[in-house]
């Protein structure tokens, strides 16, 4: 009787001590700052010789006052519902695409592929001078056609939409590449029989392979939602989110209002606010894969 | 197996302890200072620094000076603040001459002149230029000493003034002239594309900074001296406003909508532009790349000429140990003798901050052969304080967002800077005692 109690609380030392490098880590570098961040958000910021004091809701009433807070929320709330969509439509195409048999295929692949391995600060410098009023090449490209030159990042119009088509440009080839080992765990025969019974091209496509890519479609999502809201270095180095605010997300708003302004208090606030969305994303990527979506 | 690797790793930590200790103990003797810098130009900056501090260091050799390259302006001061926040603050750094409120209100920074006591000491805080000292000074105290600073100036491509009709030596020298000449300078192609412009005034990032130029010369004064009021929605900066969105919408001498500072150089190498505004410390580059004969030349007039300066102090930190600070205010001074500031000034292309510095032989004969050097020398008798108050990071974002509101249109200038005032005006509450 003894020596079993002895052995059983020694696998659970043993258990904890195995898990504990990924606890300390985990705990030290995401739970403890995310609970700190929570409470800090409830005191003022100190200044100097004055300490922070506890405030409450003070700083949420703030933000629910603050118009920068608002364009950034909803800049990122249309970021995501734009780039998530498309950068799927894109994925998904470009995979059927390099998943038949047609010449060229490895070529195609590290083509669409290549955005991915570029750094983000890499790629927006590069995507600085495409979109340079005058000599960038998109304007070069529209005037070709007869078109005006277009400030693209300097007119509020189209700033926000020119972050996009990077964002989706170096998305959609990482996704691709999910949606490529999706289609090749598509069982051959449904495609036989499809082929048996006549089925059209687009039928095959609504009836098999969209069902089947199914839970590949809702990771790739969720890991696109996720993405569109902790988007921040395009934004420093494509265009500082101006004008007038009119490319700020709420990273970047956070970025600011922290080292910036060094108002840590109020950026607890909005990281708060963040946490919430991410983890909102989080908890409905579980419910849905967990219930919804495995086609049986 | 086991165990003797676990001993042999225990007495190797106990040597390297051991070691460190020794090693530790051997520089305690000399007094160790961490000094943050900042890299905002081209050129070999770090290796500069790294030949004064070993220059120094012959000298003194009771100091060793550690040198830490922090990354853009922005950079640093986030790393000096978090370092400071968590009790580890550097002894001294370079950082913007505008962060100087930031500093002060987190309480971080040594009034220079209550470490520099000596009458030597006193005599070299009245060496610099005085629109530099504007920056650095605040509430009675010098809290910054003038470093690496600049100022705003025109570069023109003197082909484009002579293919336009204009005399090639002559910059604009009035707004009026910025438009007249800039009509001029601007070509269309055959389906009415610009393909030159007249002037090209950066709206990205910062751009209170050059707008401030445009109200200094319509003789408007951006903020108070003790940083707690601005003046964003005085007449004069709403006319100075209208006139910068007029240039592009009005006059269609210079491009619609923001104009992105970065890229402003590359227009003016590619033909794109005929006068762009920057920084005196784009010179070196402009030299560089230019491949047609360019000027360089003060600002225009309106009321009266002039621009704000800009670029870094160097800030000693807040310490209980004593002698770190005396130690840091040796290689400040170091930093700022006449030769050191002439030799940083031709390395970097930043104004060297004090009269004296001009009169010595190595700088004589650089500004002898190379005349825009004097140019950004001459304009500070013009020059003003760059914009700074107590939370100076928000308060010019109100300015800047409004400009970006004028200069895309969306909305009028009295309404935008009105808008400005009174954000500006809230934040700066808490400071007006």
């Amino acid at each position: 009787m003894q020596a079993k109690r002895t052995t059983k609380l020694n696998i659970h030392v043993q258990g904890w001590l195995l898990a504990l490098p990924a606890v300390i880590l985990l705990a030290s570098f995401t739970h403890i700052p995310a609970v700190v961040t929570v409470i800090d958000s409830f005191y003022s910021t100190p200044r100097g010789r004055v300490p922070s004091v506890f405030i409450g809701l003070d700083q949420y009433q703030a933000m629910l006052a603050d118009p920068i807070f608002w364009r950034a929320f909803n800049n990122n709330l249309l970021y995501a519902v734009v780039t998530v969509p498309v950068a799927i439509a894109l994925a998904l195409g470009m995979a059927l695409w390099v998943n038949g048999r047609i010449k060229g295929r490895t070529a195609l692949r590290l083509a669409f592929f290549t955005p991915t391995i570029l750094p983000m600060v890499a790629a927006a410098n590069i995507w600085l001078f495409f979109y340079t009023s005058d000599y960038g090449l998109l304007n070069q490209i529209i005037r070709a056609f007869g078109f005006a030159n277009v400030n693209w990042l300097g007119d509020p119009a189209t700033a926000l939409w020119s972050l996009m088509a990077v964002t989706i440009w170096k998305e959609a080839g990482f996704f691709m590449i999910f949606f490529l080992a999706a289609l090749q765990q598509v069982p051959p025969d449904l495609y036989e029989a499809a082929r048996m019974e006549n089925a059209g091209r687009f039928t095959v496509f609504r009836r098999i392979t969209w069902p089947l890519v199914m839970p590949t479609t809702l990771f790739v999502a969720i890991n696109a939602l996720i993405n569109a809201f902790r988007i921040v270095d395009q934004v420093i180095a494509m265009t500082g989110g101006g004008p007038n605010n009119a490319s700020t997300l709420l990273l970047f708003y956070i970025y600011q209002v922290a080292f910036s302004f060094w108002d840590s208090a109020y950026a607890a606030a909005l990281s708060t606010v963040l946490l919430l969305v991410l983890g909102s994303v989080a908890l409905a990527q579980f419910y849905l894969l967990d219930r919804k979506i495995h086609y049986r | 197996m086991k165990s003797f690797g676990m001993k042999h790793f225990a007495r190797l930590t106990a040597a390297a302890t051991l070691a460190a200790t020794f090693i530790g103990g051997s520089v305690a003797s000399a007094t160790e200072i961490t000094f943050y810098y900042p890299i905002a130009v081209g050129g070999p900056i770090t290796k500069i620094i790294d030949d004064y501090v070993a220059e120094f260091s012959k000298g003194r050799p009771d100091i060793t000076v550690k040198p830490v390259y922090t990354g853009s302006y922005q950079d640093s001061i986030v790393k000096a603040m978090t370092a400071a926040k968590a009790g580890n603050a550097p002894d001294m750094a370079v950082l913007l001459s505008t962060d100087m409120y930031s500093l002060i209100d987190d309480d971080l920074i040594e009034p220079v002149e209550t470490l520099a006591t000596s009458a030597e000491d006193k005599a070299w805080l009245k060496s610099f230029y005085p629109a530099f000292m504007e920056n650095s000074q605040s509430g009675g105290h010098t809290w910054g000493v003038p470093f690496q600073r600049s100022t705003i100036v025109q570069y023109w491509n003197k082909d484009m003034f002579k293919a336009a009709g204009l005399d090639p030596e002559k910059a604009p020298g009035t707004w009026d002239e910025m438009v007249s000449f800039g009509k001029k300078l601007t070509k269309k192609d055959a389906s009415g594309n610009v393909t030159q412009w007249g002037v090209e005034i950066p709206s990205s990032g910062f751009p209170y900074w050059l707008f401030q130029a445009l109200t200094t010369q319509n003789g408007a004064i951006l903020a108070n001296p003790e940083g707690t009021k601005v003046a964003y929605n005085d007449p004069k900066v709403v006319e100075a406003a209208q006139f910068f969105a007029d240039l592009s919408l009005k006059h269609e001498v210079m491009p619609k909508g923001i104009i992105e500072w970065g890229t402003t150089p590359k227009d003016f190498f590619e033909g794109k532009t005929a006068v762009m505004w920057t920084t005196t410390g784009n010179l070196t580059n402009v030299k560089a790349n230019a491949k047609f004969a360019f000027g360089v030349a003060a600002m225009p007039k309106k009321a009266r000429g002039g621009s704000p300066t800009g670029g870094g102090n160097i800030y000693i930190f807040k310490s209980k140990d004593k002698a770190k600070q005396a130690a840091a205010l040796a290689f400040a001074r170091f930093l700022t003798t006449p030769e050191k500031a002439a030799n940083w000034g031709i390395a970097t292309g930043y104004v060297a901050v004090r009269p004296d510095a001009w009169e010595t032989d190595a700088m004589k004969k650089y500004a002898a052969g190379f005349q825009p050097a004097i140019i950004a020398r001459d304009q500070l008798k013009e020059a003003v304080a760059e914009l700074s108050t107590h939370d100076n990071q928000r308060v010019t974002k109100a300015l800047n967002d409004a400009l970006q509101a004028v200069l895309t249109n969306a909305k009028p200038a009295k309404v935008a800077l009105d808008e400005a005032q009174a954000e500006a005006t809230r934040i700066l509450k808490p400071y007006q005692k």
